[in-house]
């Protein structure tokens, strides 16, 4: 007689609530991967998640933990609050690019510097969703936003900002990296990462930060499929995956 | 407890340790700065959390942040910083999580000077974040009130899930004065039904937002701080009375202003006007019944402050143009002097 194993079923760590996300985010992809750690860690009772503003403003609805809903950009020093207060507690912010890397960086920069025990989720999908699809600070040279019609010229609007490699630089980070999660084998590599991050933090061992290269299929213009192909081309050529600083405690940690 | 010389700047944070503050976060920002340096080598001392911010945006995040959690906090800044502060003001206001601000004015617009001053009256009692709210605001004229006012304030706060805001300037901020100190109070973390400090195995999930997308729930948010705000302007204001009982000029000033005001109704009394001072002690819930009262009996008001006229408005309001309202105001951190 045969029988049925369940072996794809919703993590612990989300509610029942259905996500809000465009067919084809990658949002909901990285919300999973958060929620699958944390329930692997089993701290989803001693967690407190950040959300930001931009297209992962409702993030506090997905998780089953408990959640404080930053202005944009601040989540970074919002965390702050909560981790110095609540030095027990596992703090996690999830932010976007135009959140981390546009209003935010003053925030995020000196969280980092500061080593705060805190775990930063970014989601680089190169504009600002929410908006509707305007330039961010991680938008490619040449890529066409409702803000860079023509494509992004440099001369005039400057120049992509890398994330990872520029935290990287900072003694107070612990782990910084970069994965993509626009493929399944990548996916795995993404989710181990968070793993990473979630146990530096429960160690103590400073800011922890894993930038995820993402799609948007709504705001880009093209299919899911297809967004997936412009991360795999477009994106992982000019943001190239890979640990950008793990601190020599970080790399003894077996999980 | 025995009188002891304190510095105003000084005091407020002693008070705030003594009232069970677990959390500062602060930027340099002068005339205010010795809070930030005293409660810097303060709270370590004792366990508690110092954070300098890498801005005031960061300080009143951090703030939030905490106050989420549950815990007594507070930061302090000057004018131009709590101009920056005020996203962030009114992101607490629309979460209704207790905070504490401590303002030292200073003169402005813009960059200003560091001299004592009270243009920040509008800001803080009209509330110049963005959105519908109302933060309790007090204005204390000497280093014991200062020490008084900041020890309520963290009660206010608390009762009434609000930013409380302390405004004083840097005269009440720098000089030293004898006064009493209340008894250090152990830290002492609530059982809140709102805050989040996690699940722990204890109950549901909470979350603390200022989102409410559907425009009937955010009215809803904003009939309930309405309501609470009523119930403060009944039961919190407060105010001090000099001379008032057969006063035909009433005086009307707040803070430092008030206190040089007194001064030179003590003068004029000496030389026989029949004046008397009113100094609002919380500007905001604003005295307007008093004030309404005393127009039934006063032949003028007189309203000093040093700025151009800003709580001169309010009192227009409780007056109603029975009497006239005259206005004495130095601005630009010129401090009056009396005589």
């Amino acid at each position: 007689m045969a029988t049925e194993n369940l072996v794809y079923d919703r993590p612990e760590g989300f509610t029942d609530t259905p996500t809000h996300y465009c067919p084809g985010c990658t949002h909901g992809v990285a919300h999973r991967l958060v929620a699958e750690v944390l329930e692997e860690m089993g701290v989803l009772e001693k967690t407190i998640g950040v959300a930001p503003v931009g297209c992962s403003v409702f993030a506090y609805n997905y998780f089953d933990t408990d959640f404080v809903e930053a202005p944009h950009g601040r989540a970074p020093a919002m965390a702050t609050g909560v981790k110095r207060v609540m030095p027990d507690r596992i703090v996690f912010t999830y932010q976007g690019d135009g959140d981390l890397a546009s209003i935010g960086m003053g925030e995020i920069v000196h969280a980092a510097a500061r080593g705060e025990n805190i775990t930063v989720i970014f989601i680089n999908n190169a504009n600002f969703g929410m908006t509707g699809g305007q330039m961010a600070p991680t938008t490619l040279p040449g890529m066409k936003t409702t803000s860079s019609p023509n494509g992004r010229d440099v001369e005039t609007q400057g120049y992509p900002i890398k994330v990872a490699e520029m935290l990287s630089t900072l003694d107070g980070v612990g782990y910084c990296v970069r994965r993509s999660l626009h493929d399944p084998k990548n996916i795995r590599l993404a989710k181990k990462a968070i793993r990473m991050a979630f146990e530096t933090q429960s160690r103590g061992l400073g800011f922890s930060m894993v930038e995820l290269l993402s799609t948007c299929p709504t705001n880009w213009g093209i299919t899911p499929v297809n967004s997936l192909k412009f991360v795999e081309e477009h994106m992982v050529p000019f943001y190239p995956l890979g640990d950008y600083k793990i601190s020599e405690a970080i790399k003894q940690i077996k999980v | 407890m025995p009188k002891e010389l304190w510095k105003g700047n000084e005091a407020i944070a002693e008070t705030a340790v003594r009232a069970g503050l677990e959390a500062y976060f602060g930027y340099p920002i002068t005339p205010q700065t010795e809070i930030l340096e005293y409660l810097s080598r303060r709270m370590p001392e004792l366990g508690r959390t110092f954070v300098q911010a890498e801005s005031e945006l960061g300080a009143i995040n951090m703030v939030y942040g905490a106050a989420c959690t549950g815990v007594r906090v507070m930061s302090s800044s000057s004018s131009p910083g709590v101009s920056l502060m005020m996203e962030g003001i009114s992101y607490i206001a629309g979460t209704e999580v207790p905070a504490v601000l401590v303002n030292v004015m200073r003169g402005g617009p813009g960059l200003g000077n560091i001299a004592p001053a009270q243009g920040d009256y509008n800001q803080a009692v009209h509330g110049g974040g963005h959105g519908d709210y109302q933060p309790i605001v007090l204005a204390p004229a000497s280093v014991q009130e200062a020490i008084d006012l900041t020890a309520l304030s963290f009660d206010l706060a608390e009762k009434y899930r609000a930013i409380c805001m302390v405004i004083l300037d840097g005269c009440v901020g720098q000089m030293m004065e004898p006064a009493e100190m209340p008894e250090m109070k152990p830290v002492h973390r609530e059982n809140w039904d709102w805050n989040t400090d996690a699940k722990m195995g204890k109950r549901e999930r909470r979350v603390l937002s200022s989102i409410y997308i559907e425009p009937a729930e955010e009215e809803k948010m904003n009939l309930r701080v309405l309501n609470r705000w009523r119930t403060i302007e009944a039961k919190e204001v407060r105010y001090k009375e000099y001379f008032l009982d057969d006063a035909e000029i009433v005086v009307v000033g707040f803070g430092t202003a008030g206190r040089i005001a007194l001064s030179a109704v003590r003068e004029a009394r000496a030389e026989g006007i029949k004046v008397g001072l009113l100094r609002p002690i919380t500007v905001s819930p604003f005295p307007y019944k008093v004030i309404d009262q005393l127009t039934a009996r006063a032949d003028a008001f007189l309203v000093t402050e040093m700025n151009s006229g800003q709580m001169l408005e309010d009192v227009r309001l409780a007056v109603k143009g029975r009497v006239p309202v005259e206005f004495y105001g130095r601005l630009g951190g010129v401090v009056p002097i009396p005589g």
